[in-house]
């Protein structure tokens, strides 16, 4: 079984996308191997930008999407067919920025889906604009006298929409980001995963990120008071420790709409005819 | 007297819309053919709210200004609509809230408070009242409201009983059709629900929005029943997203808007003519633009329909002009959309839409089925099939590996820029609607109507066609009627233009929409008739516009 596609890959050197790229295949790959799945039940929706050229280099089935929209498409497809496990790949601009009213109701709706939003505070493939969560006083081509507003504490975000997992993990710290995304891909609800990575063209915080983060250690995952306190040590500007792990994690009624289908032709036909003879 | 048209009215709350479709169930459980006219401001409670229905042996598609009964709750019905009173017409109305007049008067107040019936029940009192005006036998009475009315049927039995019995007969209604043979009434959009239905729909998706959400409320309330899912996500943004999303996973699904939201959902139309995703639009129009006027109703969104989104791609338009028409399009739409893994827009409209009409059955729809995978070497999304038509496998199937894309992309639904790639899947699109277009030829796209000899023909679409046949009935004129708007109807269209005098397109906008495109398609048209007010064309109306412009 091969998981790569013939694609040829255009991110550039040192783009954090590859750590997601490879840790997801590993868990896509551990999970036909130890979980029963089949490759074919796994299905990628992308955004557009950077991240979203995972869905031409991963063989997997893929809804490569438009900007801000994955996580509508993955609903749908979910609701169309439980039995697959979508996965969402987002991008900054994608999940906070167009599509930010999506990611609040997906988290209000907790569908079985799992977004992973690949942050990079940065846009890169339009060449480096800021993002919702770029740190104030960032200078990208279109405020190029720094960023006045705040940026978005995507954690706290996921927290207060009602996700039901909700995680923070950094593309250097691969065995923790694929432990994370594989816990994300088994929860039975709304997953979350804020991704922190470099880009490494237009902003590259590597420095910065392997001072500031950390990894959760005797955390309560089913608090959301501690799990929202954690979320807020940060707020994406300042030089702050960088909590990395699973925040919160809960099991909350997830089929908030009925499953598709239809009846079959003849009971189709019966029940519609009963309609029309309540009409006469 | 060989028609009857009964108005209610009252103030927004008091159940007219309700009323009216219990007066048209009554008109049509003698035996009639009926349409009802449902006409309401943008707000809940006040303003005025009228149901007009008209009942006659053959099936009436449209309105006349004249009127046998009014049934007035209040004043201002009177005030309203009383110079609209055919000669042996007569008001029923309600002593407690309209001056004395000539008439019919009933305390209605009174008597829902000695019944001990809730205050709504106000308007059976005056249907009471029709019954007996109209010599509808008690026994009828009893048996329609018993179907009709959802809510506390006994008291509504009991407060229509005084009215019945303190009423007098007036006329008769007109001579039946076919002894007996009493038809289901039904709303243009409950048709259109049935017919997805009908044709396996296996989910709806939608944001409420006037005059659609009569679709997204019979489907959810049927959902049970009819086995599918009824979806009401965060925006139409939204709903598009899912849409196409659940038909990538294989799921036979339809949205329903009008084109405030249609606008917000032209992002997601686009993805689907790249991707080659099917999905069913139903566009069910008012006036515009932006808000307009919500409850209202207009032709104004078929340029829009055929251009929405960016880039070319194929998309299958229909507008169908009644019940049956609209249950028939919903599944034909649906199959195209699916046999040819493209967008499908159903363009109706309000006066369509929310107003009722008594169903004689829709055809039979030829069968069309997608094109399925046989399961044979590697799988590609985007690889060759007949007509331009990639066989479909669904998320799940062993052995394929499904992505769809959308940026340009190969056959396996990887993204690429090359020219050559590029040029040829635009012309794999392109391809899939000439072949639509063939397809199209085995159904019936173009509709007409009236005197086939007359030299001038009134060219309309969608809900305007019954206006236009009776006044071509009476005038002596032609009808030439493109259900289907795209592809275009070129063969079966000029066909029935063959020998045409004078062309007048009639159409609820101001640009002459249709107009447009038939001249685009090389015919000529040679005046133009509008409205645009957001009320239909009366019978009367069009009669005079069409002197007007020189019948």
């Amino acid at each position: 079984m091969t998981w790569i596609t013939g694609a040829q890959n255009t991110w550039c050197p040192g783009c954090g996308n590859f750590a997601v790229q490879h840790a997801l295949k590993d868990v896509f790959a551990g999970l036909v191997a130890d979980e029963d799945q089949r490759p074919e039940e796994f299905v990628l929706v992308s955004g557009i930008g950077c991240h979203a050229k995972i869905a031409d280099y991963l063989a997997v089935n893929s809804f490569y999407a438009i900007h801000g929209r994955t996580l509508p498409v993955a609903a749908g497809i979910k609701l169309a067919d439980p039995s697959l496990t979508v996965v969402a790949c987002a991008g900054d601009g994608d999940a906070y920025a167009e599509g930010l009213g999506h990611l609040v109701f997906a988290a209000k709706r907790n569908t079985d889906i799992t977004a992973v939003v690949h942050d990079n505070r940065v846009y890169g493939l339009t060449t480096g604009q800021y993002t919702p969560t770029s740190y104030t006083g960032f200078k990208g081509r279109s405020t190029p006298a720094g960023v006045k507003e705040r940026p978005f504490n995507p954690v706290e975000l996921a927290l207060a929409s009602g996700a039901t997992f909700v995680a923070r993990v950094y593309t250097r710290r691969l065995d923790h980001l694929r432990e994370v995304l594989r816990r994300a891909v088994l929860h039975r609800g709304f997953s979350f995963v804020e991704v922190l990575q470099v880009c490494a063209t237009y902003n590259n915080l590597t420095a910065a990120y392997n001072n500031q983060v950390y990894e959760l250690e005797g955390h309560d995952t089913t608090d959301l008071t501690a799990a929202l306190e954690r979320a807020r040590e940060w707020d994406y500007s300042d030089g702050a420790p960088i909590a990395l792990g699973v925040f919160y994690e809960i099991e909350r009624e997830r089929e908030a709409w009925p499953p598709m289908g239809r009846l079959p032709d003849h009971r189709r036909r019966e029940v519609i005819r009963e309609v029309l003879e309540g009409r006469r | 007297m060989d028609e009857i048209a009964v108005l209610i009215g009252g103030r927004a709350g008091e159940g007219i819309n309700i009323a009216g479709s219990v007066v048209m169930r009554l008109i049509a459980g003698c035996g009639l053919r009926a349409a009802m006219y449902y006409d309401y401001p943008s707000l809940i409670k006040g303003g005025h709210n009228f149901a007009v229905v008209r009942g006659a042996a053959a099936q009436p598609y449209c309105h006349r200004e004249g009127i046998d009964l009014v049934l007035a709750l209040d004043q201002e019905t009177v005030r309203r609509h009383q110079g609209r009173i055919r000669a042996g017409g007569r008001i029923i109305y309600d002593t407690g809230r309209v001056r004395e007049i000539e008439g019919t008067g009933l305390p209605l107040d009174e008597i829902v408070k000695e019944e001990v019936a809730p205050a709504v029940t106000r308007n059976m009192v005056l249907i009471g009242a029709f019954c007996k005006a109209c010599a509808i036998p008690w026994e009828t009475v009893e048996a329609v409201l018993r179907r009709a009315v959802p809510k506390a049927v006994e008291a509504n039995l009991r407060v229509a009983g005084r009215g019945y019995e303190a009423a007098e007969r007036v006329m008769t209604l007109p001579a039946q059709a076919t002894a007996g043979q009493v038809l289901p009434t039904l709303s243009g959009n409950e048709a259109v629900a049935l017919g997805l239905v009908d044709a396996g729909l296996e989910g709806y998706i939608a944001y409420p929005m006037t005059p659609s959400s009569g679709i997204l409320h019979f489907l959810a309330a049927g959902q049970e029943a009819f086995g599918t899912s009824v979806v009401h996500p965060e925006n139409e943004i939204g709903v598009m997203l899912m849409a196409l999303g659940a038909a990538y996973a294989g799921r036979r699904v339809a949205v329903g808007t009008s084109g405030g939201g249609f606008c917000l959902m032209t992002e997601g139309f686009s993805l689907a003519g790249m991707a080659e995703l099917p999905v069913l639009v139903v566009l069910a129009q008012r006036p515009g633009p932006s808000t307009g006027v919500p409850t209202y109703s207009g032709q104004g969104d078929l340029l829009f329909a055929l251009s929405a989104g960016q880039g070319e791609f194929p998309r299958p338009v229909a507008a169908p002009a009644t019940l049956e028409e609209a249950w028939y399009w919903a599944g034909a739409l649906l199959d195209l959309s699916w046999r040819f893994q493209t967008p499908a827009v159903l363009l109706t409209d309000k006066n369509l839409g929310e107003g009722m009409y008594t169903f004689h059955g829709a055809p039979r729809r030829p069968p069309l089925p997608p094109v399925r995978w046989d399961g044979d070497g590697g799988y590609r999304r985007y690889a060759p099939g007949p007509d331009g038509v990639s066989p479909l496998a669904d998320p799940g199937t062993a052995g394929a590996v499904v992505k769809v894309n959308s940026y340009a992309h190969d056959e396996a639904g990887i993204t690429v820029e090359d020219p050559e790639t590029v040029a040829h899947m635009a012309e794999k699109r392109k391809e899939k609607e000439q072949a639509m277009a063939k397809v199209l030829r085995g159904y019936p796209a173009v509709m007409t109507a009236g005197d086939p000899a007359a030299g001038t023909v009134l060219l309309c679409w969608g809900s305007t066609a019954g206006v236009c046949t009776e006044a071509a009935g009476d005038l002596g004129l032609s009808v030439v009627r493109p259900v289907v708007l795209s592809p275009f109807p070129t063969e079966q269209f000029g066909a029935a233009l063959a020998g045409a005098g004078r062309i007048i397109a009639v159409e609820e906008n101001l640009d002459g929409q249709l107009a447009r495109l038939v001249r685009a398609e090389g015919h000529r048209v040679d005046a133009m008739v509008g409205k645009y007010d957001g009320r239909p064309f009366f019978l009367e109306d069009l009669e005079r516009r069409l002197k007007e412009v020189g019948i």
